[in-house]
């Protein structure tokens, strides 16, 4: 039912369009600015006026990166952390919590007591750091995977999404013989499509995005997720390296630190930005189960 | 034992050691029953136990003076010392000063403005053109801080972008380094937040939102309600639940200046406007080894932290009846 809409509301239209555009404007404008400097030539950047598009193209920005074997190894510590701690996480949370949420559970209270506290207290950095070194998970890989397999906040998303699966399915497994666990897996799990990609997509994004890790886990080069290495390409301690390093010719005649730097921000965040498209729609209606019923 | 068989003054106890026996199986063979099940809650709790339980116990070391070669137990105790040494640093107003001010600020800009897009953005009568804007906003969210911290120090540099363009209109007659400067910090660090996740923090007053029963708005347009009616009569106190949780969690982070926000962004020049608890937790443990007073400032933050979450819960519960417990 459509009601004839006044001159107040056409105004009011207009307006609320025009700030919606400013506000898509300048959340994009960033990212434009970072991919069209990187295909600009570095040199030539520097003299500035590169507003919307490049004036002097060029790969070279990028085939400099490239050649850096310290990138390319970042990279795929970062492919290799973010995969395996996702798929992980997702499946070890997704199990405790459909464990700690049947009623049958002994010991169901205390657990969901322990998680709870763990919401709002912690041991802060400096036990951690301690908790992390005496593990022996210090400057190795598996410091991004063990501890970050579980949270129990991620827990509570999945249980609100379990909560709202038929009881009937389970109780009917359960008479043909199925054990919790292939009830879990054969049959929770399949149903339970959006809420797994939407924890999947926190965590992934988490993984990839981290850098604080590698600053304080990791002192291997050989080790360090690329975001790490990006802020220290960004802290002016590796960038001037990479030039000295780069393949002969390329680096003297138009890049600069500055160009790479642009072109290392848009090899990290490429990925995330292809693979979130594919992932919003799950995670739209998984987070609204979790803001509804969290 | 034997006694107690023998004796008839002892079968009561004898008879609860039965009861005892009986429950114990009862225990064991529901134990039994549900193996698969604690086979897969254990691993979570045995978790919780190393990553999260352990580091509370180390929280110990704040009142003892920590030796690595003596470990958490056999280090000696210091009581309070480490916490009075913070509490009369010469930098500690300095500390708490930024890291509730920007805290401050950020909630103060931070926390309505996601509530304004999600009503104006409910108000575009174009769904394609409503997700599409959506979609953008939520992108900066993905983008990390290291990112995005090099955008902003190649744009607020001397020969950025922001220079550039504010001398151009006029409004700056030299440019400035803005980074370099203190009195910068805050506006850089909540503007650059508020960019980040507004259209991120906004999805749950979107989800909230799209819950309300679409025969309010009709009820109401019947009566001859406005837009502007509509959007205060009905829009924003169908959503006041959410946003009492959300300020609860807002005001309980109030210790939280976002770390990797601020460990990006900062740099000697701007220390004094930079220098909040947690990035000073990170220079007096992982930078200087200074263990215990580290997490002396750590425990501090924490309890502090707990405070405000038990008050604005508090608070909230009696102003609008609404609470997180």
């Amino acid at each position: 039912m459509k009601i004839k809409s006044s001159f107040g509301d056409r105004v009011f239209d207009v307006l609320n369009i025009t700030l919606m555009l400013i506000i898509c404007f300048v959340t994009l404008y960033p990212v434009w600015y970072i991919i069209v400097y990187s295909f600009n030539e570095g040199k030539d950047a520097m003299l500035g006026g590169i507003y919307f598009w490049p004036r002097k193209f060029t790969l070279d920005n990028y085939r400099t990166v490239f050649s850096n074997s310290d990138i390319t190894t970042a990279f795929m510590v970062t492919v290799a952390r973010t995969v395996l701690t996702t798929t992980l996480h997702v499946f070890f949370t997704a199990m405790v919590a459909y464990a700690f949420m049947r009623k049958e559970l002994m010991g169901r209270k205390i657990y969901m007591a322990m998680g709870t506290i763990t919401l709002f207290f912690g041991g802060g950095l400096i036990p951690y750091f301690l908790l992390i070194k005496s593990l022996g998970l210090y400057n190795t890989f598996w410091v991004y995977v063990i501890p970050g397999m579980f949270n129990f906040y991620n827990l509570i998303i999945f249980q609100a999404f379990f909560r709202e699966l038929p009881v009937e399915l389970e109780e009917s497994a359960k008479i043909d013989g199925a054990n919790d666990f292939l009830i879990f897996a054969r049959i929770i799990l399949p149903l339970s499509t959006p809420v797994l990609a939407t924890i999947a997509l926190f965590v992934g994004v988490y993984n990839w995005n981290d850098y604080f890790m590698g600053v304080i886990f990791i002192n291997n080069p050989k080790l360090q997720p690329i975001q790490t290495f990006l802020y220290k390409v960004i802290a002016q301690v590796t960038s001037n390296q990479m030039l000295a390093n780069a393949p002969g010719g390329i680096a003297t005649r138009n890049v600069t630190s500055q160009s790479l730097k642009m072109a290392t921000m848009v090899i990290t965040t490429m990925p995330i930005v292809c693979v979130y498209p594919f992932l919003q729609k799950y995670f739209v209606k998984g987070l609204l189960i979790g803001a509804i019923k969290g | 034992m034997e006694s107690a068989i023998s004796n008839g003054r002892h079968s009561g106890r004898q008879k609860s050691f039965m009861k005892f026996k009986k429950s114990f199986r009862k225990f064991l063979h529901r134990l039994n029953e549900q193996k698969y099940l604690q086979a897969m809650a254990i691993p979570g709790v045995i978790w919780m136990i190393i990553f999260c339980y352990i580091p509370m116990y180390g929280i110990i070391i704040a009142f003892k003076e920590y030796d690595i070669t003596l470990g958490f137990n056999r280090s000696p105790w210091v009581g309070l010392a480490n916490f009075q040494e913070f509490f009369s640093d010469e930098r500690f107003w300095l500390i708490m000063k930024n890291t509730i001010g920007i805290s401050f600020f950020k909630l103060l800009v931070g926390f309505p403005l996601p509530i304004l897009f999600a009503v104006l953005l409910n108000e575009l009568a174009s769904v394609r053109f409503k997700r599409t804007v959506q979609t953008i906003s939520y992108l900066p969210h993905f983008i990390s801080w290291v990112v995005l911290g090099g955008i902003l120090m190649n744009w607020l540099s001397e020969t950025g972008l922001i220079n550039i363009v504010l001398t151009k209109i006029g409004i700056l007659k030299q440019p400035i380094t803005f980074l370099a400067e203190p009195r910068y910090f805050w506006g850089i660090a909540v503007i650059s937040e508020v960019w980040k996740e507004l259209g991120w923090n906004a999805i749950i007053y979107l989800a909230a939102i799209a819950g309300i029963d679409p025969e309010l708005y009709e009820a109401a347009t019947v009566d001859g309600a406005g837009r502007f009616t509509k959007m205060f009569r009905i829009t924003i106190p169908c959503i006041s639940g959410t946003i009492a949780i959300m300020f609860i969690l807002a005001v309980s982070g109030l210790m939280n200046s976002n770390f990797d926000q601020i460990f990006v962004l900062r740099n000697p020049l701007n220390a004094d406007a930079s220098d909040v608890i947690d990035i000073y937790v990170y220079r007096m443990g992982i930078e200087a080894f200074r263990f215990s007073y580290a997490t002396a400032i750590g425990l501090f933050k924490s309890v502090i932290a707990l405070i405000l979450l038990f008050v604005a819960n508090g608070v909230t519960k009696k102003l609008t009846e609404k609470s997180l417990f």
